[in-house]
């Protein structure tokens, strides 16, 4: 079979699973300088089944396309480090305010554009919003079938891809045909390490915007070499009607953000004696924890 | 995310010495190769930092893959399964991450795949893999063989070997018989030419070989009949592909259970010969034995590493009579001997290694053209500095690494003692580095022509003691500087007993008290370049005086009649 085109879908997010005290600001927002901006972990899951698709058909291109600040052409780097050809990234202040309609607008546009393409594939959710709405709605806005919880691409044959699902209370087989969305689980394989040679290849790749005052050497080793250019698109390149993007375009509307503290309940402490243990085992029991 | 290269301040400090500018500048030629190949560097800078990010996917693998697999791999160990080598799951894993990675033959040039990284920032590789399983550090390491072959054989064996290192062929050097330990000269299997098939057939049994059943086995032979010393000796590169060599047992060790030792047994194996016949011992070996050397010293200081890591975490959590252990003397000052310790012979690793890579890749070059008269002198005066240097890095390193991984496990008290907790496993596998790649006592031996023919001294009083300091170091030179008289008058009471036994005897004093001087001096070189050494260099200082003095009174005070008591005679 000859290689096939997947585009996967990543977000530079700020990493929310090592919370510090002063990752909320007094408004309510999110304190972004205070967390380190990481690849969300269940787009690189994603970003790991398309690599191994690329193993077994070796023509196979993987275009990276994200939409964030200039600062998100971070992650495009991350993914040739590991073996994707090349990104875009959906980049204009116009986009800012998007919520999962927006977003999934504005995504589905650039996607047609670098049409034709058989998998888009994407993690499940990102740990920032945590919605896993993205995903499904650009399904729906290409009218492209849609497989969500992806843990294993067990083979893509004839147009078809043959996916196994990770659901709540087991695993499903499923076949559809292709172009196809999937949406990639926590469960799926951990991406692999950085590639040394991609590393060295590509830490020069840069967006336009990052090459703005470097120096006239940097510059033509670009122009040597495009396979380094991170393209970047704005509302323009991608024909996006302004009504459906940024604030306007999102009917979510956030009404009120708080601050939960968990308290944890009293502990209890038991001693190794055999009342206290059969006292637990009764606890536990009612409580469902076991039996 | 754990990474073992960013979390280890002291490697990127090593990896910036000003010597790499030289070091890049010989590996690279002028960048030649960076319009060919896009992995190429650009110029010094895009060489140093792209060492970095490398390094730093080496401690990715290693924080996240290789540490974490280190436990079940040493239960596990590999299996012999119909004659051939199993790998344990996790050892399995570890090999296939670092190969996606592109990270096995590394220091190769880049025609065969490789990244064509110098010595300096390979051998940090093999630090952080050790730190991370020193057993598995075996695996990963031997893809130096590769470096033999390069350096060594026909463009046609290069050829049809080489590339493969990249897509992550494993490698054995087969040396160590029955009865050829220590003693290699007496190595007994056979090589014979077979003119109807115009090949090398190799018949025989190998001991102890470590990786026995890999993809391409270096093995040492004895391809001239009738001969019975190192001269009748050659190297050939066996492939696994043919199939005539099985692996009759999986020897049950004491530590780096994850590497598999081998016995093997090579029945009408084809071969083909590396370089020139009889050169087998007495040259390939004998530089294929000096870049393990280097490795198992990086072992060996990643060992040193993850004890050390180990101790002061324990140290920290462990409460008793109400305060954390760490706050009591006799547990403060073994953690922080341990970590001077690490310093010093972490600085003498990469000082080594320096050494190396500059004499090899003027090697390289003098193949290519002719080198200027002061290149030559340079070549010269390296090769001899690693030649010293490589034996006594060893013998410190590889001791070191013991001392360390005991008073860890001491510092975890009866905790330790037991499978619950890492030190356990990484006391293990402390053990060999002084033993294989030849013994400490071996080293000595080897070390001790650095002492007789005046290679410490000298080094020691043009270079270390020339260098200038700021007024803050320079008070400290003094100090060094009678350690060096001191030294040296040890060194020529023993010479002037004129007695062949005595200095064998007073080898290892006086090999250590050199080790000790040079290590001083590198500390104090640290410093200042980075102040926040100084601590380290001051606690050394004043432990090496202490230490030099007594293996000073030992010899002043010892007559050569002394000897007598010693022996055992039959």
């Amino acid at each position: 079979m000859k290689g096939l085109k997947i585009i996967v879908l990543a977000k530079q997010v700020p990493d929310t699973r090592n919370v510090g005290k002063d990752a909320m600001k007094a408004d309510g927002t999110v304190n972004r300088a205070a967390l380190p901006a990481i690849f969300n972990p269940e787009d690189l899951n994603a970003l790991e089944q398309a690599l191994r698709i690329k193993d077994k058909y070796p023509g196979t291109t993987i275009t990276v396309l994200t939409m964030g600040p200039g600062r998100a052409a971070e992650i495009i780097r991350e993914a040739m480090y590991r073996g994707a050809d090349d990104g875009y990234l959906l980049t204009d202040r116009k986009f800012a305010g998007s919520d999962t309609l927006a977003t999934s607008y504005s995504i589905s546009l650039a996607i047609r554009k670098l049409s034709p393409f058989d998998i888009v594939i994407a993690g499940r959710q990102a740990i920032d919003g945590d919605t896993a709405q993205v995903g499904p709605q650009v399904a729906e806005k290409l009218g492209l079938p849609q497989i969500t919880y992806a843990e294993d691409i067990l083979s893509v044959k004839k147009g078809v891809i043959t996916v196994k699902r990770r659901l709540e209370r087991g695993v499903e087989t499923v076949a559809a045909p292709m172009p196809v969305v999937i949406t990639v689980h926590s469960s799926a394989p951990e991406c692999r390490a950085r590639h040394a040679k991609y590393t060295i290849k590509y830490k020069h790749a840069r967006s336009l915007s990052e090459l703005q005052d470097t120096s006239e050497d940097y510059l033509q080793l670009q122009k040597d070499r495009p396979y380094l250019l991170i393209r970047e698109w704005g509302i323009d390149d991608i024909d996006a009607d302004l009504e459906q993007l940024g604030l306007s375009g999102s009917p979510t509307k956030v009404k009120k953000i708080e601050n939960v503290v968990f308290t944890s309940r009293e502990s209890k402490v038991l001693s190794a004696a055999d009342g206290d243990i059969e006292y637990l085992m009764k606890e536990l029991i009612d409580n469902h924890t076991i039996g | 995310m754990a990474n073992y290269y960013t979390d280890n301040k002291d490697l990127k400090f090593h990896l910036g010495h000003p010597l790499m500018k030289k070091i890049v500048q010989l590996k690279e030629l002028d960048f030649i190769e960076k319009d060919s190949c896009d992995y190429a560097f650009l110029d010094f800078e895009d060489a140093m930092d792209s060492y970095d990010k490398i390094l730093e996917i080496v401690g990715d693998i290693c924080g996240n893959i290789i540490s974490p697999n280190a436990e079940s791999v040493d239960a596990e160990g590999p299996t012999l399964l119909n004659n051939e080598v199993k790998y344990a799951r996790g050892t399995q894993e570890n090999h296939e991450a670092l190969t996606r990675a592109g990270l096995i033959g590394m220091s190769l040039p880049r025609k065969y795949g490789g990244l064509n990284f110098p010595m300096v920032p390979y051998v940090m590789a093999a630090e952080i893999v050790s730190r991370a399983d020193a057993g598995f550090a075996n695996i990963w390491g031997l893809q130096d063989c590769a470096e033999t072959l390069h350096e060594f054989a026909s463009e046609e064996i290069k050829d049809e070997f080489l590339p493969r290192f990249n897509k992550g062929a494993t490698a054995a050097m087969d040396l160590t018989e029955p009865d050829a330990g220590s003693d290699l000269q007496a190595v007994q299997l056979k090589a014979t030419y077979d003119e109807q098939k115009d090949s090398w057939i190799l018949n025989g049994v190998k001991r102890f070989i470590t990786n026995g059943d890999a993809d391409i086995s270096l093995v040492l032979a004895r391809s001239e009949d009738g001969t019975s010393d190192g001269r009748g000796l050659s190297l050939f590169v066996y492939d696994k592909k043919d199939k005539a060599l099985t692996v009759r047992r999986i020897e049950n060790k004491l530590g780096i259970k994850g590497s598999p030792t081998c016995e093997l047994v090579f029945k009408n194996a084809p071969a083909k010969l590396i370089g020139n016949r009889k050169f087998g011992l007495i040259k390939y070996v004998m530089s294929l034995m000096n870049s393990a050397r280097l490795g198992v010293a990086a072992q060996s200081v990643g060992i040193s590493e993850a004890a050390y890591r180990e101790a002061l975490k324990y140290a920290e959590e462990r409460t008793q009579f109400g305060k954390a252990i760490i706050n009591f003397p006799g547990v403060y000052e073994m953690l922080r001997n341990m970590e001077v310790r690490i310093k010093a012979q972490r600085s003498l690793l990469y000082e080594t290694a320096r050494f190396v890579d500059i004499y090899k890749n003027l090697n390289f070059l003098s193949e290519e053209r002719k080198l200027e008269p002061e290149e030559r002198n340079e070549q010269k005066k390296y090769q001899r500095l690693a030649d010293v240097f490589t034996p006594l890095l060893k013998l410190i390193a590889s001791e070191y690494s013991n001392e360390i991984a005991y008073d860890s496990l001491q510092v975890h008290g009866g905790a330790g003692f037991m499978k619950d907790f890492p030190i356990e496993r990484i006391y293990r596998d402390a053990r060999i580095t002084s033993i294989y790649e030849g013994t400490s006592q071996l080293q000595v031996v080897a070390a001790i022509r650095g002492v007789t023919s005046g290679t410490y001294l000298g080094y020691i009083r043009e270079t270390y003691q020339k260098e200038t300091f700021s007024s803050e170091l320079e008070h400290l030179k003094p100090v060094l500087t009678s350690m060096t008289d001191e030294y040296e008058e040890c060194v020529r009471i023993v010479t002037e007993a004129d007695n062949n036994e005595l200095m064998d005897f007073h080898a290892r004093r006086l090999v250590e008290m050199a080790g000790n001087i040079i290590m001083c001096y590198l500390l104090l070189r640290d410093s200042k370049r980075d102040e926040s050494y100084l601590q380290s260099a001051l606690i050394f200082i004043g432990k090496s005086k202490a230490q030099n003095i007594e293996r000073a009174n030992y010899i002043r005070n010892f007559k050569l009649k002394d000897l007598s008591s010693f022996k055992f005679s039959h």
